[in-house]
């Protein structure tokens, strides 16, 4: 994905309330990779952890608006106690998360879920899920 | 020794055989613990947000009942409630501001200030019990049975709460150790299982539980120890379609800790509900002898 630095892409506002949720500066990410490198997600997702930081810094709406990466992370803390900015990365993938929960867009919806699988999902499974992924 | 000890609602429903045979474990060793009358669901996962403390409520209630109940300790044996519990605990103890906002909110409660101590069984038993007297007490020692321990994220991630080193970890290691098991290290031991994107993105989370057990079997593992029910989900109940899906799948005995440290300290296997496992489980045991054949 080529990576298009414009004024008109920029969005200071997005970069100020992801800062403002999350409570993460990642203004201090030097691309070094660790986070994707130790990301058990990273086949899934079509923007690793260091791009979603660099978009980021440039505050590129349109292509944090687009990547999957927050849906897929699994909030594991594996590239947070990795990362040598000590950034909390999760913190900042929560925070794109609720840039959208928080218009009422839910991202899994109970309805489609078979009813099979509700008798067969652990608890946990189902608190957590709704927890990440709905409003 | 009697400590406060919460439950949470996967224990009580689909992961009874992680409950049951701990109760029972504990017992064997001759700690009493103590359910707390009244409690809430803890949330499974903590809050990422720097601006949500509502979600704070749950866990802080439930700690908050805790030292009501006049303990200061609390155990979990669910791996999420204990994530949750802790951070939510470490939260009250050293943010002040975020503290009065919460004790606020919550006029109805008395006030808490991270008085409690939230354990884990795992924890609990390496630093209060210890290692060694839990290896005299085992009976049926595990002799022989090649066990690959998985530690997933939430005892290790993050740091603050992390009851061993996040990279590096021993602590389930030594405790199969003590109970006679041959320990088989192996990289993705703490490699996430995927956890709730079972929901949001189950091929994702099927393929890298699919990897883990993969990678515990080249590493030369019959079975594999876990201590979370949603890891026992993705890495145990999954593996039909594992098996459905990849030509490289196969079946792989999952069990909880504490179902192998039940049967270790000579616990009648009853208990342990094995059927809530998958078949090969209760089939390992037997043909290790570990369990008679008639049981
Ligand atoms: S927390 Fe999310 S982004 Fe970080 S390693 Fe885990 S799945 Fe990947
Ligand atoms: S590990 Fe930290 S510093 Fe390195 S790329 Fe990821 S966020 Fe940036």
């Amino acid at each position: 994905m080529p990576l298009f630095i414009s004024k008109r892409d920029t969005d200071d506002k997005l970069r100020r309330k992801v800062m403002e949720i999350s409570g993460q500066n990642f203004q201090t990410c030097f691309q070094c990779g660790t986070c994707s490198g130790s990301c058990p997600m990273a086949d899934h997702i079509t923007v690793i952890p260091r791009k979603i930081m660099a978009l980021l810094q440039l505050g590129n709406k349109k292509a944090l608006e687009e990547a999957n990466t927050p849906w897929i992370c699994a909030s594991c803390h594996t590239c947070m106690v990795r990362c040598p900015r000590g950034i909390d990365i999760p913190r900042v993938m929560e925070a794109l998360r609720l840039l959208k929960l928080r218009r009422n867009i839910d991202h899994v919806e109970l309805k489609k879920i078979k009813p099979e699988e509700v008798s067969d999902l652990p608890q946990i499974a189902m608190v957590s899920g709704f927890r990440k992924m709905t409003s | 020794m009697k400590l406060s000890y919460y439950p949470g609602c996967t224990l009580k429903t689909k992961a009874k055989n992680l409950e049951l045979s701990a109760l029972a474990a504990l017992k064997a060793l001759g700690i009493e613990v103590d359910e707390l009358e009244r409690w809430n669901c803890c949330g499974a996962v903590y809050s990422l947000a720097d601006d949500d403390l509502i979600h704070l409520v749950a866990p802080v209630r439930d700690l908050i009942r805790v030292k009501e109940s006049g303990h200061d300790t609390v155990m979990t044996l669910c791996s999420m409630c204990f994530n949750t519990l802790a951070r939510a605990n470490e939260l009250m103890k050293h943010d002040e501001e975020k503290r009065f906002t919460i004790n606020t909110f919550m006029d109805e409660e008395p006030d808490y200030a991270g008085e409690v101590k939230v354990v884990h069984f795992l924890d609990f038993i390496r630093d209060d019990y210890g290692f060694d007297k839990l290896k005299e007490k085992v009976i049926n020692p595990l002799t022989g049975l090649k066990v690959a321990p998985y530690y997933g994220c939430t005892l290790l991630r993050p740091r603050e709460v992390a009851i061993d080193k996040p990279d590096n970890p021993s602590v389930l290691h030594r405790f199969l150790e003590a109970l006679g098991a041959t320990v088989v290290d192996f990289p993705s031991s703490t490699t996430c299982c995927g956890t709730y994107q079972v929901l949001g993105a189950p091929e994702a989370s099927l393929r890298v539980s699919h990897e883990i057990l993969g990678d515990a079997v080249r590493h030369g593992t019959e079975a594999l120890a876990l201590t979370c029910p949603l890891c026992d989900y993705n890495l145990g109940r999954r593996q039909d379609k594992m098996l459905e899906k990849y030509d490289d799948a196969g079946e792989v005995p999952v069990y909880y800790f504490t179902q192998l440290m039940a049967i270790a300290l000579g616990v009648d296997p009853g208990i342990s509900h094995f059927e809530l496992n998958r078949k090969s489980a209760l089939e390992l045991l037997k043909a290790r002898n570990l369990i008679k054949a008639s049981a």
